[in-house]
């Protein structure tokens, strides 16, 4: 990992994740008098909890790398992954560094759901910072890569009408038509077809040739060994393994079936 | 082996130093005030893209469709004519007080409106902010071009009552455009201060009904302007009077009616209107800005 030739992408030193949650009080301190006296004695309210999801990780990504994060849910992955993206805050101390903007693409990037899958194509766009003639010229390419139309014109109908793998499958789609410095995916291959999950392995692929990092959450062991030469395992919170994805893997079995 | 991976990186020269060396920028780095201007202006296109969304999916769904936008300034007014205008007689000795009372519903409408749908646009659109990337101050501004739209609307419904009422068409009317362009500032800045506030502290959302309708009694919306020079002395008066949606629907009524009173001087009035939209639009601005980082963590 100490290649000095290799030119880093992302660098996460002692990063810490920690959200904070309104109104999961417990039973009992949300009365009147609790409220009063929380205000007179001016303490933390406890219908705001904090969650530490991510606890001091730290690693360097390089460039051409494809990483799966691997870890039992809740482990703090996909908060990890927005961290990187810079959609979430990481507490003072440490901080995670990154060539050019990350772009996360995940199955929860809600576009919205009353409209078009094609208006929602130019929106995801636009979103990205295409200019208005990029879209243009590429929501055609999106579509058929999404494979959304193949069984009758389904790009002009709102995407609530979309079964979870074809909204997956488009929003995968927006994301991978942009050229991305570091792009960070997030259970999205999981969700379609094998016919597409092929096409959009060999897209991740290709992303990576054109000098990017690839960053990939996923359950599917199959996806992780079939992209990424590198994995790292997270529990709790804490990298519990970095390493070949091989070796990672093994570990990881070993743990879950335990 | 895959332990030695993490210890190695901590033994080598610091991670912070690697990450200056190959020039890499932190993530969730707050921009400067006229790079995230310069960002912001470059998805305008987005801003656009979104507002439209945003019309079509709230309009989609009815029959009528952009009907709506017309009937429901309509229909606002109509409310109001027979409750202030017929029920409880609050005319007092204005003229026209159709048209007064419309003015007044539409143009603080206008503010109300932007301030109800900037309250909501960060909270109500965490997933696509937690998602993708692009200046958070889309929201807020895109929303005040979705009420734009409806206040277009609401003129030309305001514009037909004005003329229908007998008021003649002058050269005064061309004073409505400045007007508007101001208060339009003005709610974008108000839209993007309530946005910060209520994504920070949610509490104040269940306020919010009630301040819109104090200021609206503080707005003479319902009641003639004269109504607070007869009741209020003093320093009371005084804070009425600089009331910023008391001036945007002064100056309105001065650009549509003839003989109608004004609290203060027509000069005087543009004065405060400038003022304050200067005031709330960059205050606004700037207190966005500042939380602009923050906003995914909800």
């Amino acid at each position: 990992m100490a290649d000095n030739e290799r030119e880093p992408t992302v660098i996460a030193d002692n990063a810490h994740v920690v959200y904070r949650i309104y109104g999961s009080a417990a039973a009992g301190s949300n009365t009147p008098l609790a409220s009063f006296k929380r205000i007179v004695t001016g303490k933390k309210s406890a219908a705001v909890r904090e969650v530490h999801a991510v606890k001091g990780v730290s690693f360097v990504a390089y460039k051409g790398e494809a990483i799966g994060l691997i870890g039992t849910n809740g482990s703090g992955k996909s908060t990890l992954l927005r961290a990187i993206a810079g959609l979430l805050p990481v507490e003072r101390g440490g901080g995670i560094y990154a060539a050019g903007q990350p772009s996360l693409l995940g199955v929860n990037a809600a576009l919205m759901n009353d409209l078009s899958g094609e208006r929602n194509v130019e929106l995801g766009c636009l979103a990205m910072g295409m200019s208005p003639a990029e879209v243009k010229a590429q929501t055609a390419d999106i579509i058929e890569f999404s494979g959304i139309n193949d069984r009758g014109d389904f790009s002009s109908l709102p995407m609530k009408t979309y079964s979870s793998g074809m909204s997956a499958r488009l929003r995968f789609s927006i994301a991978a038509a942009k050229k991305h410095d570091v792009l960070l995916i997030d259970e999205a291959l999981a969700t379609g077809d094998a016919k597409f999950r092929k096409r959009s392995e060999q897209r991740v692929r290709d992303l990576r040739k054109e000098a990017g990092t690839v960053f990939l959450v996923s359950h599917s062991e199959q996806s992780i060994r079939d992209t990424c030469e590198r994995s790292i395992w997270l529990e709790s919170g804490v990298i519990r393994a970095d390493g070949s994805t091989e070796d990672v893997l093994k570990e990881y079995e070993t743990y879950v079936n335990k | 082996m895959a332990q030695t991976a993490v210890a190695e990186s901590d033994t080598g020269p610091s991670l912070k130093e690697l990450a200056r060396e190959h020039g890499l920028t932190k993530a969730g780095r707050l921009p400067r005030l006229p790079e995230y201007t310069r960002h912001l202006w470059s998805y305008r296109h987005f801003i656009a893209a979104f507002a439209n969304a945003k019309v079509s999916a709230s309009l989609g769904s009815t029959k009528l469709g952009v009907v709506w936008q017309l009937l429901t300034p309509l229909i606002n007014a109509g409310v109001y004519y027979l409750i202030f205008g017929v029920l409880i007689n609050t005319k007092q000795n204005v003229d026209n007080f159709i048209a007064y009372l419309c003015a007044g519903v539409f143009i603080f409408g206008f503010t109300q409106t932007v301030v109800q749908a900037g309250s909501q646009s960060i909270t109500a659109n965490m997933a696509l902010i937690r998602a993708l990337h692009f200046p958070r101050a889309s929201l807020p501004i895109a929303v005040t071009l979705v009420e734009v739209r409806n206040m277009i609307a609401s003129i030309v419904v305001l514009i037909a009552i004005v003329l229908l009422t007998g008021e003649p068409i002058t050269v005064e009317w061309l004073l409505l455009i400045p007007a508007l362009i101001l208060q339009t500032f003005f709610n974008a800045g108000l839209a993007l201060f309530v946005s910060r506030l209520i994504s920070k502290v949610t509490d104040i959302r269940q306020l919010i009904p009630y301040i819109l309708r104090i200021w609206m009694y503080g707005s003479a919306v319902l009641y003639p302007v004269t109504f607070f020079a007869e009741r209020l002395h003093g320093w009371q008066l005084a804070l009425v009077e600089a009331n910023p949606m008391l001036i945007f629907i002064e100056l309105i009524r001065h650009a549509l009616m003839e003989n109608v009173t004004l609290a203060q001087p027509v000069g005087l009035l543009w004065i405060q209107a400038i003022i304050w939209t200067v005031l709330v639009s960059f205050g606004g601005y700037v207190y966005f800005w500042r939380g602009e980082k923050g906003y995914g963590r909800g």
